[in-house]
């Protein structure tokens, strides 16, 4: 192909890539591309987010939900800094994007001209690899290396910035050759036989193991080899807030949650098992609380894609480096056959008590303001566990992801490592996108749903059907929870005064309802479901509730407090 | 735990940006950069750093992997002082007439092994080239005469063990 400009390209290079979304925002120095997204708009097509931030959270939720990379594009100056937030998340969250900016022409870089920022340096702390291009020529090579790099070994964000010079330069010759390999990038580290078979002999000789799951296992599309796993060999497994759904919230051997908010069983016998086998997770703070009182009784086994995550919190005794999906499959014929019944029962004991000191509680509250559980007990029983959970950050996500049952993968999409306000709503368009068969139901909190909520305008205008449960209780919850147990009840402003959600809803002409007692609660959620396109549904609750169990920062995960 | 004075080699492709990402390593963990050096190496396109820091022993390895990670660091290393044969270059400049005037400095060029760069009619410059605690001895012997201008590279070293970066290249190519 001869006599393209390099917007052109831009645009070729997408869709060899098989990329057939967009999320953006155009401008100035990005207008070449945009122009001829215009042109290629059968191919191609583009979502206007309302934000350039909506931009990166719609293409991370479509990459969650699609497996496929999410694209997010947008001009230079505040269009780029405006992606940082999402950037950050995907990073830290290993979400496979490429965010595309515009920049000023490359013979005013450096001139402080209009809309020029330093993009370049101001994402690189929280990218994989990010390029600046100012020749055309150089950009076929250039997105073949960010498709490979956002995708490949331990995924993340790519950032290609493009001048605008570039985008109008012609091209002599347009030859797009994927990239399969980058002689400086290992992308997955070869396991080694001597730790797949060390593993396996410390695994056959625990008495009391356990496994704590993470992303990992979805990233690598793992599944079916980690259940494989778990089942021959019997052992109880939990999950981080990232790992929740790769196994069916009814498996006998899914024991629940780790971490500050997850379940007590799991918290409490990670101080009491042999052996910690820790797959595609990373010990993360809020998994592990104080590292010094973590799991010190038991063996350590650690199975990673990233060496920079091995012994970096936790120390391994043995290390099983590579993709999970192999390495689980090649360990699995070392394993022998178990069953742990009597340990497995103890985690029971551990739920039982837990379902009386709490669940019970408040998934099965019948007095009182609403409470956030009793929203998803009521969302459970109207999708049966099939639906895609897009949660924000705070109580509610803590609390929907504590209850919301799952039976497929890849359906429980939140910000676990960055903790993003504002994360739910856009990034809900964009798993609605990334798997339109599928029920989509965003759990947001007032507060946080207030960050991106010019995202409604974008969802109006593409019509995705997503479900917004908004949980109000008027307050930032998360913070006041943590003032009324560790700042002697100062509210220091965590009170918020909402507008009418419903009317603002609707002034988006997306229906909306509002429900304020229990006796509504079924019938608005059903409504909600069965409504053909996108719906709010504002939920009114329990102002002052708390989630337990919790483990304080800084305490032990044995010492999980349930009240 | 004890601080130790590590420096680290960085294989790497020579691109733009690159000291950047490097950089924001230490930053992100408020570890102050000592001395950085970049160059060629002895394989050709391929680059290296030389940088010098003090952390302790578990924060080194993790650095090392955290520079590692980086899509275009073929390779990272660390080493201890006793580990390498290293060196730092200074350049003294001093006003000419001390030069003529005082025979002391003639001495304290002499005894330092230092060399003459350059004299001019208004200054000369000195060159020494060896440890940092030479150069800073050379540095507090012509203080008194009024350095004009003082300036000390980065360190350069080269391990004692090899490192084998051909290595590394060849089992990511055939990968």
């Amino acid at each position: 192909m001869k006599n393209i400009s390099g917007a052109e390209a831009v645009i070729r290079c997408l869709i060899k890539e098989n990329v057939d979304i967009l999320f953006g925002y155009p401008g100035g120095a990005i207008m070449p591309v945009y122009d001829e997204l215009y042109k290629f708009e059968k191919e191609i097509h583009h979502i206007l987010t309302r934000h350039e931030q909506g931009a990166t959270h719609a293409a991370q939720g479509y990459a969650r939900t699609s497996g496929k990379i999410g694209v997010a594009i947008a001009t230079s100056g505040p269009g780029a800094t405006n992606l940082v937030t999402g950037i950050a998340d995907a990073q830290i969250d290993s979400t496979p994007m490429l965010c595309i900016t515009g920049q000023v022409a490359s013979s005013l870089l450096g001139s402080d001209a209009f809309q020029e920022t330093d993009i370049i340096g101001i994402s690189t702390p929280v990218t994989k690899w990010s390029y600046q291009i100012t020749k055309a020529a150089e950009i076929p090579e250039i997105f073949a290396k960010a498709f490979y790099i956002a995708k490949s070994g331990r995924p993340g964000p790519v950032l290609i910035d493009i001048t605008k010079d570039a985008q109008f330069e012609m091209l002599n010759s347009f030859n797009y050759k994927k990239c399969k390999k980058i002689r400086s990038y290992l992308s997955v580290p070869k396991t080694s036989n001597k730790s797949l078979k060390d593993a396996a002999e410390i695994i056959n000789k625990a008495k009391k193991p356990f496994i704590v799951w993470g992303q990992g296992v979805i990233l690598g599309e793992a599944e079916k080899e980690f259940t494989q796993f778990i089942e021959k060999s019997g052992i109880p497994a939990a999950w981080t807030i990232l790992g929740l759904s790769a196994v069916p919230t009814n498996h006998p051997l899914n024991v629940g949650m780790v971490g500050m908010h997850g379940n007590y069983g799991p918290n409490v016998l990670t101080n009491e098992c042999d052996v910690l086998i820790a797959i595609g997770m990373r010990f993360d703070d809020r998994v592990t609380g104080n590292l010094s009182t973590y799991a010190k009784q038991a063996k350590i086994i650690h199975f990673e894609i990233d060496p920079a995550e091995v012994n970096k919190n936790v120390v391994a005794d043995v290390a099983v480096l590579g993709n999970v999906k192999l390495t689980l499959k090649e360990i699995l014929p070392f394993i022998n056959s178990n069953k742990h019944k009597k340990w497995l029962d103890k985690f029971k004991s551990f739920y039982d008590i837990e379902f009386e000191k709490v669940i019970d509680k408040e998934y099965n509250k019948t007095e009182g303001g609403l409470s956030m559980a009793e929203v998803i007990k009521s969302i459970n029983i109207n999708t049966n566990g099939e639906s895609i959970l897009v949660t924000d950050v705070g109580q509610h996500q803590m609390v929907a992801c504590r209850y919301t049952k799952f039976n497929l993968s890849k359906s429980n999409i939140t910000s676990g490592g960055l903790g993003t306000m504002g994360f739910a709503l856009p990034a809900a368009l964009g798993a609605k996108i990334g798997d339109q068969n599928r029920e989509v139901i965003a759990v947001i909190g007032d507060g946080g749903f207030q960050m991106t909520i010019q995202e409604l305008g974008t969802i109006f205008q593409t019509k995705a059907s997503v479900k917004i449960v908004i949980l109000n209780n008027n307050f930032l919850g998360m913070v006041r929870q943590w003032q009324q147990l560790f700042f002697d009840k100062r509210y220091a402003s965590t009170e918020m005064v909402n507008p009418d959600f419903v009317a603002i809803s609707k002034g988006y002409f997306i229906e909306a309802n509002k429900v304020e007692k229990r006796e509504n609660l079924d019938d608005a959620v059903r409504k909600m479901i069965k409504y053909n396109g996108p719906y709010l549904l504002e939920v009114i609750i329990e102002k002052e509730e708390n989630v337990f169990p919790m483990i304080p920062s800084g305490s032990s995960v044995s010492d999980v407090r349930l009240e | 735990m004890k601080e130790i004075k590590y420096t680290i080699s960085i294989y790497t492709e020579n691109n733009v940006g690159l000291l950047n990402r490097i950089s924001a390593i230490f930053l992100k963990r408020h570890i102050n950069i000592r001395s950085i050096t970049s160059s060629e190496s002895e394989i050709s396109n391929i680059h290296r750093f030389i940088i010098v820091v003090k952390v302790d022993k578990e924060k080194i390895k993790k650095i090392i992997k955290q520079i590692e990670k980086q899509i275009e660091v073929i390779a990272a290393f660390s080493h201890t002082d006793k580990e390498i044969i290293y060196l730092q270059t200074a350049l003294y400049k001093v006003k000419s007439k001390f030069l003529f005037k005082e025979r002391k400095i003639q001495n304290i060029i002499k005894d330092s092994r230092a060399n003459i760069v350059t004299v001019k009619p208004d200054y000369f410059v000195i060159e020494k080239t060896g440890w940092k605690e030479e150069t800073d001895e050379l540095y507090n012997k012509l203080k008194k005469y009024g350095l004009l201008q003082f300036v000390r590279s980065g360190r350069i070293s080269v391990s004692k063990e090899s490192m084998e970066i051909t290595k590394f290249l060849k089992s990511n190519n055939n990968e």
